[in-house]
């Protein structure tokens, strides 16, 4: 078993549901409570990672923070890095990869907030930042959770993605599934096999207890 | 100058009919103004432009010498700087927070134990909302509005979310409560004894219009016209013609039927005729001695329907006339549909407004 890749794993799926949960709860403020006309543009946007192909969405990402690129030159000149085949790198696609699994049941939590809750802390003089921490954050609690649990498991078992922007290298981009890849091309069907066994196992349990802490119907896909 | 609160704004949502309010309520007394009239006639929309919650389309709302909207300088304050005191239907007490941090939400300077004490939720500070019943969730909501001490308070149909009997309890102590805080309130209600019961003025609203405005006793006998009648809930409305006038009484025709009334309409040839059921008497067999009402009408009984512990009775005398009397009376006189009776109004219980 590869237990370089699961630590690895483990450790990106957890930094990209951390900054997913930093940067989603404001962008699906925005989508829920906005009344910009052109709000829908920003919607299709977010979905775009539910329906392109991973290595479409990698590709360009590869393209977008290349040495070449602004981004790219940017962090070299911070850091003096390179982003791309890096775990800063990984971390960056993971973000956007994931991010419509976070964002859009973090905004249907926050649509399903009854509005009379929201305007009865405005008229008691809270304003509106501190009434989304007040009111709407802790009234959405499940599906704030629920986004969190499916940005980490969708990020635990990326493939095309990882492999577009990070590439395979070892205890820096190898993903478990890039591991169980790269076994089985070797023929080497035992290692594949405990590590799949392995992520099937984290994944059940995963889901088992999101379901099990809390009994409620919520979307496991990510519904708006 | 005493201080007022001035209204004046047009709001028309996609599809409705525009609604358009004026009115002023002083400040300095802490009295009750009824927003009063029928569901769908705008009332919640002007309460939750006063709260700040709906903006209008046009017009102005002052609060002393505040300016609080105005369409014409494009001034929207938010509902956080109009420190108004605003209670929905339902309350909408946080589900997440306990009553005492409910009633201290708004305030962290407020005195939320005196509060809770005020309003006899004491015993209940750590309790949550959905442990509580709906008087009390009502209790919740109205020690959380004042903990902020606000200017105004605005209530949107407070007793409409609870069951009858405690709906009754609440409307007697609604009103003590509110008289308890100097603080003047605004109430929305289309219930005509609740408005009765709670409010010192009242302001009817009819589709989106404001109609009548003044103290409540003025308004509730003394409708302007007939869609202010009727939404008072006024059981006899008739269209009637002025045949004589003569030392301030007035004598009307309604088909073949005729009316002698206080003369209370001014000169109009046309008017309606208002008359409440309770003012209607109805007897069996006239006695023929003379008695203080000037209007006895030959009728016949079209309906009887029980209503609890009375009946109201429709009678024809050439126009339709509701009479409500008690269970009793009804059974002891036998009334009966198709049966002839007399019935009996004073002058001074008809109404009449201009047509």
């Amino acid at each position: 078993m590869e237990w370089q890749a699961i630590w690895l794993s483990l450790r990106l799926s957890f930094w990209t549901t951390l900054i997913l949960l930093a940067a989603g709860l404001p962008a699906a403020y925005w989508l829920t409570f906005s009344r910009r006309k052109w709000k829908f543009l920003v919607e299709a946007l977010v979905a775009l990672p539910l329906v392109l192909p991973p290595t479409v969405l990698g590709f360009y990402i590869l393209l977008a923070i290349g040495p070449h690129s602004p981004v790219g030159r940017l962090y070299a000149a911070l850091t003096g890095g390179m982003l791309p085949f890096s775990f800063e790198g990984l971390l960056l696609a993971s973000v956007l990869y994931s991010l419509p699994f976070a964002v859009q049941p973090f905004a249907s939590g926050f649509a399903a907030v009854d509005r009379r809750f929201i305007e009865a802390s405005w008229c008691l003089g809270v304003s509106r930042p501190a009434t989304f921490f007040r009111v709407i954050v802790p009234l959405s609690i499940p599906a704030i959770f629920t986004g969190m649990i499916l940005s980490f498991a969708h990020t635990l078992g990326e493939f095309g993605v990882v492999l577009m922007v990070g590439g395979n290298l070892a205890g820096i981009t190898r993903t478990v599934s890039i591991s169980i890849f790269d076994d089985v091309q070797g023929l080497n069907y035992q290692s594949a096999l405990h590590t799949s066994l392995f992520l099937l196992g984290v994944s059940f349990v995963v889901l088992a207890a999101t379901y099990g802490l809390r009994r409620r119907v919520w979307a496991v896909w990510p519904m708006s | 100058m005493a201080d007022e609160l001035i209204v004046d704004i047009r709001k028309r949502y996609k599809g409705g009919p525009e609604i358009t309010a004026a009115l002023s309520l002083p400040l300095g007394k802490p009295q009750v103004t009824v927003l009063f009239g029928p569901s769908g006639a705008g009332k919640s929309t002007v309460l939750r432009a006063i709260a700040g919650l709906e903006q209008p389309d046009a017009g102005s709302i002052r609060c002393a010498a505040d300016v609080w909207y105005d369409g014409a300088r494009a001034i929207h304050l938010a509902p956080q700087k109009r420190r108004v005191g605003y209670l929905s239907q339902d309350y909408a007490v946080f589900p997440h927070l306990t009553v005492k941090a409910n009633v201290a939400y708004g305030s962290h300077r407020a005195n939320a134990d005196g509060l809770l004490a005020r309003f006899e939720l004491t015993g209940l500070a750590d309790r949550y909302p959905r442990q509580l019943s709906g008087g009390q969730l009502q209790r919740v909501a109205l020690a959380r509005a004042l903990a902020r001490q606000p200017r105004l308070l605005l209530l949107d149909e407070p007793l409409s979310a609870l069951d009858a009997p405690t709906r009754l309890r609440m409307r007697g102590d609604l009103r003590q409560l509110l008289a308890g805080f100097e603080i003047p309130a605004v109430v929305v209600t289309h219930d005509r004894t609740e408005a009765l019961a709670l409010g010192d003025s009242v302001a009817i609203m009819i589709d989106g219009r404001l109609r009548q405005a003044g103290a409540v006793e003025s308004v509730f006998d003394g409708p302007a016209d007939a869609d202010v009648a009727e939404a008072l809930g006024v059981e006899t409305i008739c269209p009637a013609h002025v045949v004589s006038r003569s030392a301030g009484l007035v004598t009307v025709e309604i088909g073949h039927a005729r009316l002698v009334a206080v003369d209370n309409a001014g000169p109009h040839p046309d008017v309606f005729v208002c008359i409440r059921a309770e003012s209607v008497t109805i007897e069996r067999n006239p006695s023929g001695n003379p008695t203080s009402a000037r209007n006895h009408l030959p009728s016949r009984i079209v309906s009887v329907s029980p209503e609890g512990p009375l009946a109201r009775v429709v009678l024809d005398c050439g126009f339709r006339l509701a009479a409500i009397v008690t269970r009793q009376a009804e059974e002891e006189m036998a009334l009966r549909p198709g049966e002839p009776v007399t019935a009996v109004v004073k002058a001074t219980s008809i109404r009449l407004v201009p047509r």
